[in-house]
């Protein structure tokens, strides 16, 4: 769950480490009101979990604190990259001398974490890795013996920098690497860390993001954050259709049958498990089939939420029939399935055998499924017909329907 | 001969009692020679029995029971007890755990992996199904009921590794049905940071002589399938492989998961397309269709062991 810059701010702030005293407002006026608190010109940044904000003018500098006000309306209306702004961020224009990076991410070859250094802040690091390699530090860190001053300190050396700037820079990379730690993160950024004429160092942006798994335990930071358990902070909202499919999911907790994904095809899918679903979902496609969702079914779902999750698929509008289809199950149950994506034509008064364009899910109580199936007249296949096959037949059907 | 476990295998299911361990320990106990599936542990129930397998509170007196070192232990705990439970098992000798549980943070996984190595054990998992010989012993929830799991898995020359646990059983019945049986089959499990990966356990297949190929489920996210690539290249590996990239839509939609939490896609090296090249660059052929597989090993197999010219890059057969 990534963090907006302000959030990922006030998490490095708590952490020890230095910040600039900026300000966070939905609200032109009260942008007015930082400015003139700050004193002296500023930099009003659009809050949105997308990149490129430089460029799509979401950031603005301002010498004066009515320029920043008039600056903050304008922002708070720009849509960038499909994202309306969460607010802005009034900021003191630090005097940098130099721009540094500091960042903390996951090695899922070596399953620890890695901390990266530069001296040459305030562009993508892979950029710098690239053209100045020498100037990237890295280091893997312990997950279980102890983090120690000294791991920051071989990282930073090893750029080039010493003097009072390591000094100064040790306990910042070190924070951010409990910081990260401590609190579940993915990626914890600093970039650019300013350093200021002074010789201190300060954050000036921040990236976090936080693992999906672990909000549970960071519960009292994501209240005080102000971070709401339904915001899900995925690369685009969740759509009407891609809720309804969670409350399915969430009316028992038997199984899995959810995680709904909202496409605009006319070919309406019921399919499962994790890989079964992605291969079934390129399967669709590479016969020319137009997918109407994704999703997965799996973990031995209730009758009623199998039935729930296809009714979902075939009331969304533009959907003509629905497929399916599972990889071999083991622990789901395929007469369970059977019975639930029935019922679901059934009450919504369709003729199940019209409907559901194809039956494809081999495996435990098979015999029992398909002699439903056979009762209603479902057209259904068993492992020796293929994923891809079952795909094919059904894009079949419903471009054969549609002519 | 197999991988990781064989007929003489024994292990522990820690979380025992729940509905679906239970399950979990009749299809074990049923499958191929019967697993000695020696003990179970949930805490504050001592004293049971699930389908004869006597219930501990802790690790350490099951293997006091035991009478000497168990050699595996299945978890099946919920997430926030899962750590808690493989250092349990660790730090009481255990030597393969395979953890079944799903939605375990990663800085938990890490932790657990490390101690793991630390002590030389290995870990299979998080979020898999576990580890099967075909006609011999399953250890985890892998193919479902025993007579489900006789149906899709015999036993063969090619290695299965799949970051799928559906796909595993999936990939090993068209292998099956093609006359191809399976030496072993792992699910390793669909998360970012995951105890035993593609590379890892290259090396065991390598060793074994019964293996003359391996077939492998990828999918988009994470640096598994580059390092597999590298020890490919690196090792001059003897054994063929096929892959079958799943998720191929993905590439599309970058920053959003699907299938498994794993398949996030962070970076451009993370992608379906980015992945099936790389492969490919090692030598590895990637199916578009599982039902391709079969012909693909046999015909990858046949070429190594038929042609001297192939010896260099293959660095010898012994098929």
């Amino acid at each position: 769950m990534r963090f907006f810059e302000y959030e990922a701010r006030e998490v490095v702030k708590r952490a020890g480490i230095p910040v600039t005293d900026f300000g966070f407002t939905t609200d032109a006026g009260e942008a007015r009101e930082i400015a003139q608190r700050i004193g002296g010109p500023t930099v009003i940044k659009s809050q949105v979990l997308t990149g490129g904000r430089m460029k799509a003018g979401g950031v603005k500098f301002a010498e004066t604190p009515e320029e920043a006000e008039a600056h903050a309306r304008e922002i708070l209306q720009l849509e960038i990259g499909g994202h309306m702004p969460r607010g802005v961020l009034v900021d003191p224009r630090a005097e940098v001398e130099q721009e540094y990076y500091a960042g903390i991410v996951w090695d899922g070859t070596r399953k620890q974490p890695v901390m990266i250094f530069s001296p040459v802040g305030g562009i993508d690091i892979e950029q710098v890795a690239e053209e100045q390699p020498d100037k990237v530090g890295r280091r893997h860190f312990s997950n279980i013996l102890p983090l120690s001053d000294f791991q920051a300190k071989e990282v930073i050396a090893s750029t080039g920098v010493t003097g009072s700037a390591l000094n100064r820079l040790v306990p910042i990379l070190t924070r951010l690497a409990k910081l990260f730690v401590e609190n579940d993160m993915i990626l914890a950024e600093i970039n650019p860390l300013g350093r200021l004429a002074d010789g201190s160092f300060v954050a000036l942006d921040a990236h976090m993001d936080m693992e999906n798994e672990a909000r549970g335990r960071h519960k009292r930071l994501l209240t005080e954050l102000g971070v709401g358990e339904e915001e899900t902070r995925q690369a685009r909202e969740a759509t009407p259709f891609e809720l309804a499919g969670e409350q399915v999911d969430a009316q028992d907790h038997r199984g899995v049958a959810g995680n709904v994904t909202e496409f605009d095809g006319n070919l309406g899918l019921v399919i499962g498990a994790g890989g079964g679903s992605l291969t079934l979902f390129d399967a669709v496609r590479a016969h020319g089939g137009k997918p109407a969702n994704y999703c997965e079914i799996g973990g031995n779902p209730s009758v009623a939420k199998a039935c729930g999750l296809a009714k979902l698929v075939l009331q969304k509008p533009g959907v003509d029939k629905i497929a399916v289809m599972m990889s071999i199950v083991s622990n789901t149950r395929v007469d369970i399935v059977a019975r639930g994506v029935i019922k679901a034509c059934l009450e919504l008064g369709y003729d199940p055998a019209e409907k559901i364009a194809i039956f494809r899910i081999p495996g435990a109580w098979e015999e029992e499924g398909f002699k439903i199936l056979e009762k209603y007249g479902v057209e259904y296949a068993d492992r020796s017909v293929s994923l891809n096959e079952a795909a094919s037949r059904a894009v079949e059907k419903i471009e054969g329907a549609a002519v | 001969m197999s991988i990781l476990i064989d007929a003489d295998t024994t292990f522990i299911v820690q979380g025992i009692t729940g509905r679906e361990a239970v399950n979990l320990a009749r299809e074990c106990l049923d499958y191929g020679v019967g697993a000695k599936v020696v003990g179970g542990v949930t805490p504050g129930r001592l004293g049971r029995e699930v389908h004869g397998v006597p219930v501990f509170d802790t690790v350490a007196q099951a293997v006091a029971h035991h009478g000497s070192a168990i050699y595996g232990s299945v978890v099946t705990v919920p997430p926030a007890f899962t750590k808690d439970a493989v250092f349990e098992a660790i730090e009481n000798g255990v030597q393969l755990i395979v953890i079944v549980t799903e939605r375990i943070p990663r800085r938990d996984v890490a932790e657990m992996v490390e101690l793991a190595t630390l002590r030389g054990a290995r870990i299979i998992g998080p979020n898999c199904l576990g580890i099967i010989v075909p006609d011999v012993i399953k250890m985890g929830g892998i193919g479902g009921p025993a007579k489900n799991a006789a149906q899709a898995y015999t036993p063969g020359p090619i290695g299965v590794i799949s970051r799928s646990g559906g796909m595993t059983t999936e990939m090993s019945s068209t292998l099956s049905a093609a006359g191809l049986g399976q030496s072993t089959a792992v699910s390793i499990g669909g998360d970012a940071i995951i105890g035993s990966t593609y590379a890892e356990l290259m090396p065991l297949f390598e060793a074994d002589e019964q293996t003359q190929g391996i077939v492998i489920y990828t999918e988009p996210g994470g640096r598994m399938e580059a390092e597999l690539a590298r020890w490919v290249t690196e090792n001059r590996s003897r054994l063929p492989i096929v892959a079958f990239m799943a998720g191929r839509f993905m590439d599309e939609m970058p920053g959003m998961s699907f299938g498994h939490a794993g398949t996030i896609v962070e970076g451009k090296e993370d992608t379906a397309s980015e992945k099936i090249t790389r492969l490919a660059q090692a030598g590895i052929s990637v199916a578009e269709r599982i039902e391709d597989i079969p012909e693909m090993i046999r015909s990858a197999i046949a070429e190594r062991s038929g042609t001297p010219a192939g010896a260099g890059a293959a660095g010898g057969s012994q098929v």
